[in-house]
């Protein structure tokens, strides 16, 4: 029986005008699990990752080859909306980007947007725990969400991004601007995510992604500047027995 | 702040070494038993049961080694993971006298014991014993405990005196026995090893509680000293 993944790209390469950032990626990305990519600056880890939820859309001159199915479906096919892409490929950015409103408004803003009918009280305070935000923020929803440390409101933007129940969900470098207490909230919180959501991280915490990642992707440049995932297995492997002699020098500290 | 993920892959480790522990437990009591009902099957049963003691320690190992290069311990936690993969490696080299106590039934083949075995269940028992309790004090990590136990080698290695010196009378006074008398001194001396090893385990708990490196006194000096004074 073919298994299930829940996402999968097939020879997705992505290109600048005449420039191919990202090559012949071809990945199978499992449910309910942490896939961290990782690789030197400038390997196309976060155009990889936006081209996911064709975030990449947004760039002039950029386009994509190759497929990216989810449930067997092309998302870069001709018929698909990217927005309803988006609803159910999440991203969390590298920097926390609360709108300027109050915590409940970030949360209910997108789901009503979107078009959530049922009880809006429920969802954020339902949002907001998943995120494990709530015992911080319950008494004061109504307070502007630029009020919260850096921690709390990526934490929100985790919610927000729950709120309107993606089935993806992409960080880029969900941490980097957070001190340590955080980032280890983060990573148990993106561990118990893992149960309802598949996630994708991108990190250049080569620490982090073994931590708290079940997958990793290694991803670096060939001799064209054209990033590409040169080996692709469980963390634990790739860790403690990787099969590249380049995947084990970057994670051994000796490259890049 | 609590790592959940962390400790509980440390906890699985734990449950793990437990286990190996009570193979090896198993593997010690059942070799002498089997030597002293001169019960073949049963030693060739426990030889084929060593390989899965092994094939324990290093998934334990490997486990560990994961841990090591995923999770970045440090201080208390270095400790701990470095220590038990020293523990496990103790526990498996048990696990393989007691296998060389199984070979030497074995070898024996239908040759009677020179004499009904007394003293060695006892040593295999004490042994077992202490292995038991230095695993509880190592989970956890229960300094007081883990002191208390190698003390109790000496017992071990005064059972094992009193063994030697019968076994010698026996050459003694028939050196036809020499043979006969020379398997069960290799029986006493692997489970006098055994206790030596449990010592072993506890220095690593101490270690681990406490980040202090110490040897406790090593009764195979006391012995040894006993033989040249005679």
């Amino acid at each position: 029986m073919e298994k299930n993944y829940a996402i999968e790209s097939n020879k997705l390469s992505i290109h600048y005008g005449h420039f191919t950032a990202v090559r012949d990626v071809s990945i199978k990305i499992e449910p309910q699990k942490i896939t961290a990519i990782i690789g030197p600056s400038g390997c196309g880890k976060s155009t990889l990752l936006r081209a996911l939820n064709r975030m990449n859309d947004f760039v002039p001159g950029c386009h994509v080859t190759g497929e990216l199915l989810l449930q067997g479906q092309n998302l870069y096919g001709r018929d698909i909306d990217p927005v309803e892409v988006r609803r159910k490929i999440g991203m969390v950015f590298q920097k926390p980007n609360p709108f300027p409103k109050s915590i409940y408004e970030n949360i209910a803003w997108g789901a009503r947007i979107n078009g959530f009918k049922g009880k809006m009280d429920d969802l954020v305070e339902q949002s907001l725990r998943s995120a494990a935000l709530w015992d911080e923020v319950k008494d004061k929803l109504q307070e502007s969400a630029y009020a919260l440390s850096g921690g709390q409101q990526q934490r929100l933007c985790i919610a927000r991004t729950i709120a309107i129940q993606p089935e993806i969900i992409l960080m880029d470098e969900p941490a980097s601007a957070l001190d340590p207490i955080s980032t280890l909230r983060i990573e148990e919180l993106m561990q118990e995510l893992k149960k309802n959501y598949t996630i994708i991280i991108v990190t250049h915490n080569m620490q982090q992604a073994a931590r708290a990642s079940d997958f990793t992707a290694m991803m670096m440049i060939d001799d064209q500047r054209a990033g590409g995932v040169i080996e692709f297995d469980e963390t634990k492997k790739i860790f403690t027995r990787p099969q590249d002699k380049r995947t084990e020098d970057y994670v051994t500290g000796r490259f890049g | 702040m609590i790592r959940k993920t962390f400790e509980s892959e440390i906890q699985l480790v734990k449950d793990e070494v437990l286990l190996l522990g009570s193979m090896v437990e198993h593997a010690i009591i059942g070799s002498v038993e089997a030597l002293k009902k001169r019960d073949l099957k049963a030693s060739e049963k426990l030889i084929a049961e060593d390989k899965e003691i092994n094939k324990k320690r290093f998934a334990i190992e490997n486990q560990l080694m994961i841990l090591i290069a995923t999770q970045q311990p440090m201080a208390h936690d270095l400790r701990l993971l470095a220590s038990t993969m020293e523990i496990i490696s103790e526990l498996e080299r048990m696990g393989d006298y007691a296998k060389g106590i199984a070979n030497i039934n074995l070898r024996m083949g239908e040759e009677a014991l020179l004499k009904p075995l007394i003293d060695i269940p006892r040593m295999a028992q004490k042994g077992a014993d202490m292995l038991h309790r230095a695993l509880t004090a190592f989970i956890n990590e229960d300094v007081e405990v883990a002191k208390s136990i190698p003390v109790e080698d000496d017992e071990v290695d005064a059972l094992y005196n009193q063994i030697y010196r019968e076994l010698m009378m026996f050459v003694i006074q028939d050196p036809k026995t020499i043979e006969r008398a020379n398997w069960l001194l290799w029986v006493a001396h692997n489970l006098e090893r055994v206790a030596d090893r449990v010592t072993n385990i506890c220095e690593r708990t101490i270690f681990i509680a406490t980040g202090e490196f110490g040897e406790i006194k090593s009764s195979d000096d006391e012995f040894w000293k006993g033989q040249k004074s005679s």
